[in-house]
This record gives structure tokens, C-alpha cells and sequence, in this order.
């Protein structure tokens, strides 16, 4: 009896959670969907869920008409490039701040993070304006700079929370050995601090990717990465539901992948160590 | 335990962050607050001249500053509304054993993946469009009327999208905070014959108020800011119904070219955030100790 009551329990619960995994869902999935439509099935009412002539002939349209390589190529730039900047300036910190703490550590930590909280707009002007007379507008070397700076703050406290999580007592323990400083680095520390590593540029990536202020206002045409090239189907391009759909998908796939794996990161990234 | 030595090393290991950080944080700010007193116009170079806080006063008692910082709030407090209280539901169902959990996990959590562009554009398209979206052919399958979202009901369109997007990352957070509920609470509770309901608001929410803290103080940092999904959708229309004060000072800088107005609101967007983000330093700075 107890068992029967539990398992229509498990089978609810198992339709409620899919159906709102579905409903949640579905804003991707159909967009996902009308990529394969033709522009006139894209358009059609009631909406072909299914049963329609798939093609992929809107994914080689978007190509053709815009360049659309160009553009990945500079999301890719500007995603990457960012982030390992800012990696090379904030490992040092980071494993400085984590290994030998001072009595300022606390205080600059938390500043560094307050720099994330002030919103970019209030600095639209000025930045604007220096991008201007340096000649940095839609550039992809004026995004890097910007995105890199952005994502220090993130960068340094997620490092550091990894770096704090090494247990100090392999580290005597290999000290006691006679081990050099260079070869405690290379060899006891890298390996163990090689996935906080790993998962703080993916993570970092994944939001200078998608960052669409900066990228909106300070590019136009050249190094435009996909946040601004999208934009640009806002305006009667819009009308073309395939093709807006088909660079969409092409420009969330790979950072969708990468978010998945990344999920756990997320909370941990994003909260600063204030959720465990 | 630090050495002399290894401090003096910290110290320069730190110092290129702190600089860039400090230059990224004192030079622009510092540039905004000068702009900020000047009469300055982009289109009439060398005109600049210092005028105090007139730019402030003009700003302040503009009504189109009255309106974006309503619409702000109006944004800010719906979507935190929205996903905290879709969030909790759903990390109490994603909190439960069910066939395929894994999977319906990754399907709530990728909205937070996609660009903003992106989610903007395709909901007010593929969604939302009064003829061909999916919702108005849910509408008119049970037989209502379909909605002109963007005409009609700009601003709750543009709050749909935004909570869509932010979902995500309420439920996350969430969920992890769940999981970390005491088996043994959840079990004492069982056998003193706690009921569903004061289980749920006695345990599981006193043990959420904090990550719900959390989440609401970091929501509104970067809710404060919305920007990209007004900027494709409506751009801060009809009139001023979907302006917020991001929008409001883009316009005024970048579309008016009127330099000291747009660092005059500049400021007020600086000190709005500020107040916001005193809160959850203290909070995260306290959890830093621990």
C-alpha cells in the first residue's frame, strides 16, 4: 500500500518537474526549431511544431549575407582574450592573497569586489570618450582591455576561494621533504590547483560572452562579437524569424555546452562563497 | 606565519590587480564626477564650461528621470518578485527524487546561458508577436483575444524576459542551499509529525532567508542595469513607458550627446547601486570571516 502511495508520488512529481523543465524550456527549444523552418513555416499559424520541411539552408543564408564567421571570431577574441588577461594578472594575487594573508587581505578582497557593483553606465561617458581619442572604438583590443578589467574582480575572489580549499598540510609535508620553491609550484601546487583554474575561466568566459553593454556601445561593424551582431536583427531584419534563429542558435550552442558543465561553478562564482 | 620576505612577495603579486583595479574604479569615476559639473555638448566642442551642480538639479527634476527611476523600480522589484518566488517553487521540486531530474535540471538552468540579445529578440518574436507568436496562438486556442505584448503591455514584456533569464540562476542557488538542509532536521521534523505546510515555512524558508538574501542583493546589482534587452525590444518605449535609468542616461550621452547631463545621472545610477552594494559586501564580508 505504502508502496503503491509512492510510487504515484514519484510518477506526479515526475510529470510536474518535466512540465516545468518543458515550459522553461521552450523559449530555446522552439527557437531552436524555427532554425530548421523555412521562413514561410517560421511565419505559419497554428505554429508547425514537428511536421514541417526541415532545412538547414538559413544557417548557410546566415553566412553568405553577413559574415557571420567574422563575428563568432571576434566573440571568441573578446570572450577568451578577456579572461586569460586577466588570469595572468590575477593568479599571482590570488595565490598571494590565499597563501600568505596579511592582516589587509580581508579589506582588499572585499573591495575588489565592491569595483563589480558600480554600474557600467555610470562610466559610459568617460570610457566613451577616452575609446574615442584613443582610437579604440570597435576595436577588439578595446573590448579585451574593458571585459578584462570587468572580470578581474570575479577572477581574483574565485581563484582565491580555490586556492584557500588546498590543504596546507601536503604542502608542509613536502617542504619537510627539502622540495624547492620552483619545484613546489610546478609540482605539488599546479596539479591541485589546476581545476579552480579551469573552472574560473570557463565560468568567466561564459559571462564575457554574453556581456552586452560594453559590447553594444562600443562596437559597431568590425568588432562586433554575436551579442551586437544579434542586435542587429532587432530592426526590419527581425522579420526574417529562420534566420534570426539560426544565428541565435549558433551563437548560444557552444556557451550552452560549456554552461552545463560549468553548473556547479555557477553558484559558487556567482555568490561569492556567500551560499554553500 | 607569513614571513617578511613572503609578505614583501605578497605584496607585489597583489599590486598590478590593485592598480589596474584602482585606475578602473578612480580615473572614469573621477572623469564623470568632473563632466558632471561642466555644461558640456558633444557636438559643440570647446564650448565646456563649469556650472555646478545645474546639471544635477536639471537631471533630478527632469520628469523623464522621475519616470526611469519608477520604471527601475518597477523592473528591479517585479523580476526579484517574480523569480524568487518561481525559484523557491521550483528548487522544492527539483529538491525531490524523480525520473530524469538531471535532465529537467539542465533544461531550467539554460536560460542563464543565452545572451541577452538573443532572449530578447526571441521572445518578442517568435513569442510574443500579437499574430504569429506562440502565445497568441495559445490565446486564441483557449479563445481569448491575443495580447500586443510590446504595444499594449511594454513594461510586463520586458519583465517576462528579464525574470526569464534571472530564473535560473534564483533556482540554482536555491537548490544548493537545499541540499545542504540537515537530513537530520528534515527527519526530527518527520517524527514529530510536522505537517507540509509549518515545515515548510518553519524549516525549509528560515533555513532559506539567506541564500534569498543572496540572491536578491546580487539580482539587484545587475537588475539596476538592465540594458540590452530594452535596447532591442523597445528602446525605452512607447514614449518613456519601458525607460529605465540605464536607458535614460545611454540616451542622454550616446543619442543627445549632452555629456554633463548623462555623468549627472551617471552619479545618481552610482549611488543607487552603492546602497545596494554596502548590504552585500557587509553580508559577504561577514561569511568571509567565518
Amino acid at each position: 500500500m505504502a508502496h503503491r502511495a509512492s510510487v504515484a508520488r514519484i510518477a506526479t512529481i515526475t510529470l510536474v518537474g518535466w512540465l516545468a523543465g518543458f515550459v522553461v524550456f521552450f523559449p530555446i527549444l522552439w527557437m531552436v526549431l524555427t532554425s530548421f523552418k523555412t521562413e514561410l513555416d517560421a511565419f505559419s499559424m497554428p505554429p508547425k511544431f514537428l511536421l514541417f520541411k526541415w532545412t538547414t539552408e538559413n544557417y548557410a543564408v546566415v553566412q553568405e549575407r553577413s559574415n557571420y564567421l567574422a563575428h563568432v571570431w571576434n566573440s571568441i577574441a573578446i570572450a577568451f582574450g578577456s579572461v586569460l588577461v586577466s588570469m595572468l594578472i590575477a593568479i599571482p594575487a590570488a595565490w598571494a592573497m590565499a597563501f600568505a594573508p596579511t592582516e589587509r587581505t580581508r579589506g582588499t578582497l572585499l573591495w575588489m569586489l565592491s569595483t563589480k557593483m558600480m554600474p557600467p553606465v555610470g562610466v559610459l561617458v568617460p570610457i566613451y570618450l577616452i575609446y574615442r581619442d584613443l582610437g579604440l572604438l570597435d576595436t577588439r583590443v578595446g573590448l579585451i582591455a574593458l571585459l578584462c578589467l570587468g572580470d578581474l574582480p570575479i577572477v581574483i575572489w574565485m581563484l582565491y576561494t580555490y586556492f584557500k580549499e588546498i590543504p596546507m598540510g601536503i604542502l608542509e609535508a613536502s617542504r619537510m621533504d627539502g622540495i624547492g620553491p620552483v619545484r613546489e609550484v610546478v609540482f605539488v601546487l599546479a596539479p591541485m590547483a589546476l581545476p579552480g583554474i579551469a573552472s574560473t575561466i570557463l565560468l568567466n568566459v561564459i559571462l564575457a560572452w554574453n556581456e552586452a553593454f560594453w559590447t553594444l556601445n562600443l562596437t559597431t561593424s568590425k568588432a562586433a562579437p554575436l551579442t551586437a551582431f544579434i542586435a542587429s536583427y532587432s530592426s526590419p531584419e527581425g522579420l526574417f524569424w529562420a534566420k534570426l534563429s539560426a544565428a541565435s542558435t549558433l551563437a548560444i550552442a557552444p556557451i550552452l555546452v560549456l554552461g552545463w558543465l560549468s553548473q556547479r561553478q555557477l553558484v559558487r562564482g556567482l555568490t561569492f562563497g556567500a551560499v554553500k | 606565519m607569513a614571513t617578511q620576505q613572503s609578505r614583501a612577495l605578497g605584496r607585489i603579486l597583489v599590486a598590478p590587480s590593485v592598480a589596474l583595479l584602482f585606475l578602473w574604479m578612480i580615473v572614469p569615476l573621477g572623469m564623470t564626477i568632473y563632466f558632471s559639473t561642466l555644461r558640456y555638448q558633444l557636438l559643440n566642442p570647446g564650448t565646456e564650461r563649469f556650472i555646478g551642480v545645474e546639471n544635477y538639479t536639471y537631471f533630478l527634476t527632469d520628469p523623464a528621470f522621475i519616470k526611469s527611476l519608477s520604471n527601475t523600480l518597477t523592473l528591479v522589484g517585479s523580476v526579484l518578485a517574480i523569480t524568487v518566488v518561481t525559484g523557491v517553487l521550483l528548487a522544492l521540486l527539483l529538491d525531490q527524487a524523480f525520473v530524469g531530474r538531471s535532465v529537467v535540471r539542465l533544461m531550467v538552468i539554460a536560460p542563464f546561458f543565452v545572451m541577452p540579445t538573443v532572449s530578447a529578440l526571441v521572445w518578442k518574436n517568435l513569442l510574443m508577436h500579437p499574430v504569429s507568436g506562440v502565445f497568441a496562438w495559445v490565446a486564441r486556442s483557449l479563445g481569448f483575444t491575443p495580447i500586443d505584448w510590446f504595444a499594449r503591455l511594454p513594461m510586463l514584456s520586458v519583465i517576462l524576459i528579464v525574470s526569464w533569464q534571472w530564473l535560473p540562476f534564483a533556482t540554482l542557488i536555491l537548490l544548493t542551499a537545499l541540499q545542504s538542509l540537515d537530513t537530520d532536521q528534515k527527519e526530527a521534523a518527520e517524527m514529530d509529525g510536522t505537517g507540509p505546510l509549518p515545515f515548510f515555512f518553519y524549516i525549509v524558508l528560515a533555513h532559506l532567508a539567506r541564500p534569498i538574501t543572496v540572491v536578491i542583493l546580487i539580482q539587484t546589482i545587475f537588475l539596476l542595469s538592465v540594458f540590452a534587452e530594452i535596447f532591442v525590444t523597445t528602446g525605452g518605449g512607447p514614449g518613456l513607458a519601458t525607460t529605465n535609468l540605464a536607458f535614460l542616461i545611454y540616451g542622454q550621452a550616446l543619442l543627445q550627446y549632452d555629456v554633463g547631463g548623462a555623468s549627472a545621472g551617471g552619479i545618481v545610477a552610482v549611488v543607487l547601486a552603492n546602497i545596494v552594494a554596502i548590504f552585500l559586501v557587509r553580508l559577504i564580508g561577514k561569511n568571509l570571516d567565518r
